[in-house]
């Protein structure tokens, strides 16, 4: 049974009016989602035990009259970069192809106590790089809504997972894009929250300055949500923020008149022309309901991509060191000596673009070049930032495109490193900044690809991102 | 040439990454064309800007640290279940030292 129909609130009610029960609804969603996961190849593994428990622990608390949770019977996929605990954890590695964990990320565990269902694990880009799910050790993902195009990436399962109505809401990652990449790809909705705003605790570390957790569903509320019952400080991750999560779907009354919204100039040049088009109707959309519009300078965007690329390998080539054939990933079997085990190991177990990054991080830390690229990077970090505390002193929210096309067709851009990063130009600079961003649909090409329509907001200022994008839904769906 | 393949070499050394002849030549244009669009990053004038070294820090230097406290940790069966090689409570490597 497709799931397309059902909200995190839809279930509440349905399963409080004993509709149905939340066991019921797992088994349907899980032979549903196995059954059509091949046309996809979105989930990499299913976790049919720990979703039958699950929906089990909500029913017995319907039963008792207790309240089952804000989450409760919701289907719900998690980006197989995100550790479970007993429950294969992959990375979309062939290093990690058999990595039970030992533990739960604290995202998992808040989502599980909310009366979430986890139905399994999804695909992605491994160790979270890449803009297409083409670098998976386990295949690419295809695009449910065009089935010989990417889904976009890193967290191309995570979005296709919604499209194809395999899971309610899902769990991404993001450091460059890769949460609102996706969710414009495949025509749902992707949350990146500022950076702090979620535990990163058992979230693979990627480049750990940059690393988002965020949620995936298919409406605004639907991701709202999930990242109220993720959100919030988390004593095992110390960059976590102690800011109090505000209640995001109180605020969703669609009132959005007199907000004042900012057009970035730097991101409308060089779109394609229907998916400019189609922003440009939002923001049509965005005027009728009361919102004022102004263009805006975001000046150092053309540098955004040299930056990031600096900054986000450095970071990998650290974190990724620790993948050595000795404690949790696979090892070369051909190596005689302890160094050759490193090397060969690595040499076997990552994939062409883990390497071209793990490479270009340890070149821009080596000796004597420290000063010319990572510290350089840092302070054009900076003026990113600076970029837009400007333009939020004129503005309220800022409205852009989220990529400069549509999806394209699985191997288009696989062998051009530099034009596929290029295509991360609009996502990326939010990263950088560490504000509030999100994808929302906003319409389709002749073709009919999903175009997406990016709101960026001031740190933890997710209230008013969340309320822009759901006055548009609802007034561009009705 | 921003890059040679020497230089890629080193570099693989350093990154513990025995990269094929291939894969050498293949990265050293991709390295190379990858570092010639980050010069683009001195067009600007940074001297007189801060690197951004942290995200978001309003927090006292000593309020993220959590409460030194005893807890239990990973067995050690737990945490050697992934090992590719294990024995007697520890991991296993090939031979470090030669008699």
């Amino acid at each position: 049974m497709s799931l397309a129909a059902y909200t995190i609130d839809s279930i509440r009610s349905d399963l409080l009016a004993k509709k149905f029960s939340a066991a019921e609804l797992a088994r349907d969603a899980l032979a549903y989602a196995e059954a059509e996961n091949p046309k996809t190849n979105a989930y990499l593994t299913f976790a049919p035990e720990r979703a039958l428990a699950a929906a089990r622990a909500v029913d017995a608390k319907i039963a008792k009259g207790e309240d089952p949770g804000p989450l409760a019977g919701v289907p719900i996929a998690v980006k197989d970069v995100i550790v479970t605990r007993g429950l294969r954890t992959t990375c979309g590695s062939k290093l990690l192809a058999n990595y039970i964990p030992p533990y739960d990320a604290t995202a998992v565990i808040r989502l599980e106590q909310a009366g979430g269902v986890i139905l399994g694990k999804t695909n992605c880009d491994e160790f979270a790089m890449g803009s297409s799910n083409e670098n998976s050790a386990f295949g690419p993902v295809r695009n449910p809504v065009a089935l010989d195009r990417v889904p976009g990436g890193s967290s191309g399962g995570s979005a296709a997972v919604i499209a194809q109505g395999t899971a309610v809401v899902s769990l991404g990652s993001d450091t460059g894009g890769s949460i609102r990449q996706p969710a414009a790809f495949c025509g749902v909705t992707g949350v990146t929250p500022t950076y702090g705003r979620v535990s990163r605790y058992g979230l693979t570390a990627f480049a750990s300055s940059l690393d988002h957790i965020g949620p995936f569903g298919r409406t605004t509320r639907d991701a709202a949500r999930l990242l109220q019952v993720i959100a919030g400080r988390d004593q095992m991750d110390s960059t976590s923020a102690f800011a109090p999560v505000p209640d995001y779907n109180a605020a969703l009354d669609g009132n959005v008149r007199g907000i004042k919204i900012g057009l970035p100039r730097e991101y409308f040049e060089g779109l394609a022309s229907e998916t400019g088009d189609h922003v440009m109707a939002a923001v049509d959309v965005l005027k009728k309901l009361g919102c004022e519009t102004r263009e805006i300078q975001l000046p150092h965007t053309p540098y955004a991509v040299a930056c990031y690329y600096i900054i986000a390998t450095a970071e990998a080539s650290a974190n990724l060191a620790r993948y050595d054939g000795v404690r949790y990933t696979m090892r070369a079997s051909s190596a005689g000596t302890l160094s050759d085990m490193y090397r060969l190991t690595r040499e076997e177990g990552f994939g062409a673009e883990c390497k071209r990054r793990i490479m270009l991080g340890t070149y821009v830390l080596s000796a004597g070049y420290y000063d010319a690229y990572y510290l350089k990077a840092q302070k054009v970090r900076t003026l990113v930032a600076r970029d837009f505390a400007n333009a939020f002193e004129q503005v309220d929210a800022i409205v852009a495109p989220v990529s400069p096309f549509p999806a394209f067709k699985i191997g288009e851009k696989v062998d051009d490193p530099i034009s596929m990063y290029l295509s991360d130009i609009y996502t990326i600079t939010g990263d950088l900044a560490g504000i509030p961003c999100m994808s929302v649909p906003c319409g389709r090409t002749r073709e009919g690809l999903p175009v997406g329509l990016q709101i960026l907001t001031r740190h933890f200022n997710e209230t008013l991102m969340f309320r822009v994008a759901d006055a548009y839904e609802k007034a561009s769906t009705q | 040439m921003k890059i040679t393949e020497q230089e890629v070499r080193r570099v693989a050394e350093l990154a513990n990454l025995a990269l094929s002849d291939e894969e050498i030549a293949r990265m050293a244009l991709d390295l190379d064309g990858i570092l010639s669009h980050i010069d683009k990053l001195n067009e600007l004038d940074t001297a007189n800007v801060e690197p951004m070294a942290q995200v978001l820090y309003d927090a006292e230097e000593t309020a993220t640290l959590r409460e030194d406290r005893e807890r239990p940790p990973l067995t050690n069966a737990d945490a050697l279940a992934n090992a590719p090689a294990s024995g007697a409570g520890y991991f296993k490597v090939p031979k470090v030292i030669e008699r």
